[in-house]
């Protein structure tokens, strides 16, 4: 009985990893998101009235509505399917998360899909009230003194929330609460990949915080992989 | 276009608008106030004499009594935006935040009014008035017909103020930081208080303790205690039911007493019947508005 059980544990095992490692089969797209023009110039955040954060910036940050990166790469440019793929059964099991740290949202976009655990932390010194300004889903508005553990909190139809913090009025970043988990934020050379996708008709949709969005039609056959770029007019304001 | 087609054309647009709101699929928009029930139907004339100046004539709070701020002519007759029913977000509710308020809650603000802006009490209609008026106020929200309200925040029996339970509040207001908007001494002229806006983005004042006015959601020490642990929803008060337990909010309700230093509460004659409180209460000065306007 024993070594039956042993057989089957290994029979078990072999089967998990086999799945895990074959993965979801389908091809992808990826790209680059740039901006063209000049984009604003970001100023510098005044944090004098809050020593705790000031103290931990050694030069003074600023803020991060527009974020470029060489080569003119456009950073924090959410990239999703916004259509062509079903919308998620059940939201991902893993949560996603924003660190409130030396007075910054950190990522400062947060995409996550309808019904994801959203996570709150606080890892700051000093008081923050969390407050989405959701017009779609319910607009709260929540105190998170130091020390508090993190808090959760989910959001049920696709929106781009706008968020702040009322005591720190410098603070801004933005929930998108897409309706898949194909998405992804351009980074610090503006790439982006959508791994995973099924061959298919699919809309990408790109979503930047000042600049608004774009669209493209992508076709997947197989297990290609797609490259379409993205580039945004920057506004000199 | 004569004028008597002019006038007809008017007369039309407003009887096919005037059908819209009510009714929904046939059903009538009701409200439920202890024994009392409103009927949407009954409501709809009273917010169309006496609520749709203001707040609109499709229940958006923009009515032409207000213009926004900037806006041409740039003198607005109320400084603060009525509410805004489409987006059905209310200040004061007795439910957590990000949810509906009960109908009792409306109600509630509609007899009071909101100290400090151009809505007043309208206890001048009756009650069944009242309730009538939540009733049709529902039906501009889609959200009164596929939600329930919020589970109104459980608020357990007030302990008997204790210079002990002063105390430990003044520990949380300094700790929970409510000094930041609302100033060290309460007076609404915090560090962060120049700051704020509304979800309107319009600027809002946090509440001059000193001046010693009612609160905006009501007069009772249990109306405070629903003020910080709901929070007032479309603006920068948040809510504090996370972080502070039901023992220490009543800790809190009794040191805010003590900062309305014109107010004769029972709260502040016990502080001022100790040396620590009869000093700190006579360092205070009494000044600025009830809006805060003035501070710097």
């Amino acid at each position: 009985m024993p070594r039956n059980l042993g057989y089957a544990a290994v029979l078990a095992v072999l089967a998990v990893s086999a799945i895990a490692f074959a993965g979801p089969s389908g091809g992808s797209v990826n790209g680059k998101v740039t901006y063209e023009g000049t984009p604003a110039r970001q100023k510098p955040i005044d944090m004098s009235k809050e020593p705790s954060c000031a103290a931990q910036h050694a030069t003074p940050i600023t803020t991060e509505t527009v974020v470029v990166g060489p080569g003119n790469a456009l950073e924090n440019v959410v990239v999703y399917v916004s259509a062509g793929a079903p919308d998620d059964a059940t939201p991902p099991s893993q949560a996603v998360s924003i660190t409130q740290k030396g007075c910054q949202y950190i990522p400062h976009v947060v995409p996550m899909v309808v019904n994801q655990e959203l996570k709150v932390i606080n890892a700051d010194q000093t008081s923050h009230n969390i407050h989405p300004l959701a017009k779609v889903n319910h607009e709260w508005n929540k105190s998170q003194p130091p020390g508090t553990p993190p808090f959760s909190e989910k959001f049920d139809k696709p929106e781009f929330i706008p968020v702040k913090c009322n005591i720190h009025p410098w603070m801004h970043s933005s929930f998108a609460v897409l309706k898949n988990s194909h998405y992804a934020v351009s980074s610090g050379d503006g790439g982006f990949t959508l791994a995973n996708l099924p061959a298919g008709k699919y809309t990408v949709t790109a979503w930047h915080e000042a600049y608004g969005e774009q669209t493209q039609e992508v076709t997947i056959s197989g297990s290609e992989t797609k490259t379409i770029n993205f580039a945004f007019k920057a506004k000199p304001y | 276009m004569n004028a008597n087609k002019i006038a007809k054309f008017l007369f039309l647009t407003a009887a096919v608008l005037l059908t819209v709101p009510g009714r929904v699929m046939g059903q009538q928009m009701e409200a439920h106030m202890g024994k009392l029930t409103g009927h949407a139907d009954a409501g709809k004339q009273l917010y169309y004499r006496f609520c749709w100046g203001c707040h609109g004539f499709r229940g958006d709070g923009s009515g032409e009594n207000w213009l926004p701020t900037g806006s041409y002519p740039s003198m607005p007759y109320l400084n603060i935006q009525p509410r805004n029913f489409d987006a059905a977000v209310f200040k004061c509710r007795s439910t957590p935040t990000g949810t509906l308020p009960t109908d009792q809650d409306l109600y509630n603000s509609v007899g009071r009014g909101f100290v400090m802006t151009n809505m007043p009490s309208w206890i001048s209609l009756t009650n069944q008035q009242r309730a009538d008026l939540i009733a049709f106020i529902k039906t501009f929200s889609p959200r009164f017909k596929s939600e329930k309200p919020g589970a109104p925040i459980n608020v357990p029996a007030e302990p008997k103020p204790t210079v002990e339970s002063i105390k430990h509040g003044q520990e949380l207001f300094q700790k929970l930081e409510c000094w930041k908007c609302h100033g060290p001494e309460g007076r609404g002229d915090g560090p962060s208080a120049s700051t704020l806006t509304d979800s309107n983005d319009q600027p809002i004042r946090p509440y001059n303790f000193a001046v010693g006015s009612r609160f905006k959601c009501g007069a009772t020490n249990q109306d405070l205690y629903k003020i910080f642990m709901t929070g007032l929803d479309g603006t920068p008060m948040p809510s504090f039911a996370d972080v502070i337990k039901p023992e220490e909010a009543w800790d809190l309700v009794h040191f805010l007493r003590t900062l309305q230093v014109t107010n004769k509460t029972a709260e502040l004659a016990l502080w001022q019947s100790t040396k620590e409180g009869a000093e700190q209460v006579a360092s205070r000065k009494v000044g600025g508005t009830p809006t805060g306007s003035g501070i710097k």
